[in-house]
């Protein structure tokens, strides 16, 4: 078994290694690379001692020292862009200099030409993008400027490398789906702007200096990577790199795989609502589960983490801090809220989870969705606090709509996350878009058939029932 | 070794395959003719489990192409219609490559490779990059990697397209030998006069569809009719003109000769020369007119034309 599995890795090795050779071969990429690890660090190393200079003449130490760190993830980071240059033509440029038909008819398997890819594409960049950081640590050192202290090295190393992972992954994953050179390069954008802002990201970060929070920002990416590498993985297909070959926007084929997928086999409202309604529900039914639960812990995650902080604050103080609560949360002052005002607010609020669990496999919109819960029990947690009767408060405060409401947010955020295990899951017979299509559709089959109507009635309920009673018996 | 039962490949709308049935024995080789487009490189890649049929089946080598897709890898080789060369490579590094993808020992790929590069004649330009060859070296190196796992069962497109008369040559001389090893062979060509050279059967292939398959004699028969032969006399005989056999009809006449449409030659040619002779005839030769495979293929072509 063991033999079988050093086999296996063996071969990603061996397409890994031919592709690095021939990396290294060319001038294109080896000139930038050398370029990068030599000249780079000294300009950074030139711009920490200037910066060094001019934050002590005017006594804001703070500042420089943390542009060392800051100019250190710079360093490493401007050599792992190369990768996106190799990943992005890994599949399409050799589906266009014909090498890669050779390569699909040989015994190899998908996954190890997948990942042989993977590692040719960040090896080269991380080891140049290494050697950079070496250098611009060693020029520090040189002039004088203390080195960043070992857990900001750790989490600058950690960051880059797996920075590294998740732009080749990404740019493998377009590569794959691209009909040519071109076409993946103008897809690289999906990749350098979320890239510039999550780095404009870890700068504040690193100023900020707030330890924890980064090594969160290093897990997340890290989600990310492996997100999208099992994407990558899953919807490799032979015949689908070998068979597309050209890009054209079939709007009409969209409309009619999205339409066909929304509908089913349903010939009326009822039948819609009977038969693919309730298919939809149940094949969604375990992550739906599985959200309401975490969506309960939520909720006694936030009531917990404010008893746990604000106890033996001033009563008075905290009836102030409910004052300042965000609006939209569930505290007992709904009267100047109208009906469209509340189906609106909460439409919005799924639409944000929705859009956020689009663009990050899920991960951010299920957070959204565990935050908006948190605070349900926030609130609580403040009332409580502050004195109040939280049983009154949620019997008529938030039951009441809460039916209708909660249930609707569960099943969003659990769409969210439906849709992003449909992306990793491998399909056979099913391209990455007519997969993304048809689950897109399943999800809007939801949300037009529960999603919707459920929030209509909780803003119904809301805006003509929760008042009243909160005003007859909230106290 | 190959078979294949109403194999179709349709991409969307488009029919790129459609019920293409056939054989091929060990020590056969078939040869695929068609336009440009016509289904022979999608037919290739489905016996190669790169392309999933969307109707009927096919086994190569024992093996389905659905089900047992690694297994068919290993056993075939393919020389694709676009070599896939890597050209910073050289020609030894690119076949340590492969050879180590079919987990060819170190020692029978080093042989392998060194008797390959021989055996085409680039065995001195092996260490230099694959970018510096011509278009034939680099045709023959595709198709040492080809053969270099030696697999029973060989898909080529193309094999001698860019490739001068003797290299060319060679690479016959190397498919008739895999031929005597029992190797099933299927070549893709526009080349006719090769196919006819190497090939035990041909099918003709157009929009997908097979149009007829067979050896060429069978091919020759079914689109161009009977055999046709051929009576060269010594120039002067006055005689008069015998009785023909059965079977023989008298197409037409110069003055050295006659051309006949014959249904059995091997029956009816001897009585022909006996009739011919006794009628004091001094017989030069009796040759079959030479029909090219060009003239079948044209033939089938027309008959598509004509439907």
């Amino acid at each position: 078994m063991l033999k079988r599995q050093r086999q296996a890795l063996e071969m990603v090795l061996l397409v890994g290694g031919r592709e690095l050779r021939d990396q290294l071969r060319d001038w294109r990429i080896v000139i930038p690379m050398i370029i990068l690890t030599l000249v780079l660090p000294f300009l950074a190393n030139a711009g920490a001692a200037a910066a060094m200079n001019f934050a002590s003449k005017y006594g804001a130490p703070l500042i420089a020292e943390r542009l060392v760190p800051f100019l250190l993830l710079v360093v490493g980071f401007f050599p792992v862009t190369v990768s996106l240059v190799i990943a992005l033509e890994a599949f399409v440029g050799e589906k266009e200099r014909g090498t890669i038909e050779p390569l699909l008819t040989s015994p190899l398997e998908d996954w190890q030409i997948y990942m042989g890819k993977l590692l040719a594409g960040t090896v080269a960049p991380l080891v140049t993008s290494y050697l950079g950081i070496g250098v611009y640590l060693l020029g520090l050192v040189w002039q004088g400027i203390p080195i960043p202290d070992p857990t900001r090295m750790a989490q600058t190393l950690t960051l880059t490398t797996v920075q590294a992972f998740l732009m080749v992954s990404a740019s493998i994953l377009i590569s794959t789906q691209s009909t040519s050179v071109r076409a993946a390069n103008l897809m690289s954008s999906f990749i350098v702007i979320p890239m510039a802002l999550l780095i404009q990201g870890e700068a504040v970060m690193l100023f900020w200096g707030n330890d924890q929070v980064l090594w969160l920002a290093v897990i997340g990416v890290c989600v990310l990577t492996v997100l999208l590498a099992r994407v990558g993985i899953s919807h490799f297909q032979r015949e689908a790199l070998l068979g597309r070959e050209i890009d054209i926007l079939n709007l009409r084929w969209v409309g009619q795989t999205f339409w066909s997928a929304f509908k089913g086999q349903a010939r009326s409202v009822g039948e819609w609502y009977r038969i693919e309604v309730r298919a939809a529900l149940r094949r969604q039914m375990p992550i739906i589960v599985i959200m309401a639960l975490l969506g309960l812990l939520s909720i006694a995650g936030g009531y917990w983490l404010l008893q746990a902080n604000l106890k033996g604050v001033a009563p008075d103080a905290l009836q102030e801090l409910s004052g300042v609560l965000p609006v939209g949360v569930n505290v007992p002052s709904l009267d100047n809220f109208s009906f469209l005002y509340i189906f609106g607010h909460n439409l919005r609020a799924v639409v944000v989870i929705f859009l956020a669990g689009l663009f990050s496999f899920g991960t951010l919109g299920t957070l959204l969705y565990f935050l908006n819960l948190a605070v349900v029990g926030a609130v609580l947690s403040l009332i409580d606090l502050a004195g109040g009767s939280i049983w009154k408060v949620a019997v008529f405060g938030i039951v009441p709509h809460g039916v209708f409401e909660i249930p609707a947010l569960v099943l969003s955020a659990a769409s969210v996350l439906y849709l992003a295990l449909m992306l990793v899951t491998p399909r056979s017979n099913r391209s990455l878009g007519e997969s993304a299509i048809e689950t897109l559709a399943e999800c809007t089959r939801l949300f037009v058939g529960v999603i919707v109507p459920l929030f209509l009635l909780a803003a119904a309920v809301e805006t003509w029932v929760t008042p009243v009673l909160l005003s007859r018996f909230g106290g | 070794m190959i078979q294949t039962e109403d194999l179709s490949k349709q991409f969307g709308d488009f029919v790129a395959v459609d019920g293409v049935t056939l054989e091929v024995q060990p020590g056969e080789v078939l040869a695929l003719l068609g336009q440009n487009g016509a289904g022979k490189t999608t037919t290739v890649r489905m016996l190669t489990s790169v392309l999933r049929p969307t109707r009927g089946w096919a086994r190569v080598a024992g093996h389905d192409v659905v089900a047992e897709p690694a297994k068919i890898r290993s056993l075939v080789g393919v020389l694709t219609e676009q070599h896939g060369l890597y050209l910073r490579m050289n020609a030894e590094e690119y076949l340590d490559f492969y050879g180590k993808i079919y987990r060819l020992g170190s020692d029978i790929r080093r042989k392998r490779i060194a008797d390959l590069l021989e055996y085409f004649g680039i065995a001195e330009f092996a260490r230099r990059p694959i970018g510096q060859y011509s278009k034939g070296m680099r045709q023959k190196l595709a198709i040492a990697r080809t053969l270099l796992h030696e697999p029973p069962v060989l898909l080529l497109d193309e094999p001698t397209s860019a490739m001068d008369p003797e290299s060319a040559r060679l690479v016959r001389k190397a498919i008739a030998g895999l031929r005597s090893e029992q190797r099933a062979i299927i070549i893709c060509t526009h080349n006719l006069v090769e196919a006819e050279l190497l090939a035990d059967k041909i099918a003709i292939i157009y929009r997908g569809r097979i149009l007829i398959q067979g050896t060429t004699a069978e091919l020759r028969r079914s689109l161009l009719g009977l055999p046709e032969y051929d009576l060269h006399l010594r120039p002067g005989w006055q005689g008069n003109f015998p009785d023909l056999p059965p079977g023989v009809t008298l197409v037409a006449q110069s003055p050295t000769g006659f051309r006949f449409r014959i249904e059995d030659p091997v029956s009816s040619n001897p009585p022909l020369l006996r009739a011919f002779l006794n009628a004091g005839a001094e017989v030069v030769a009796l040759q079959e007119v030479p029909h090219t495979l060009e003239e079948i293929y044209l033939a089938a072509m027309a008959r598509v034309d004509h439907a």
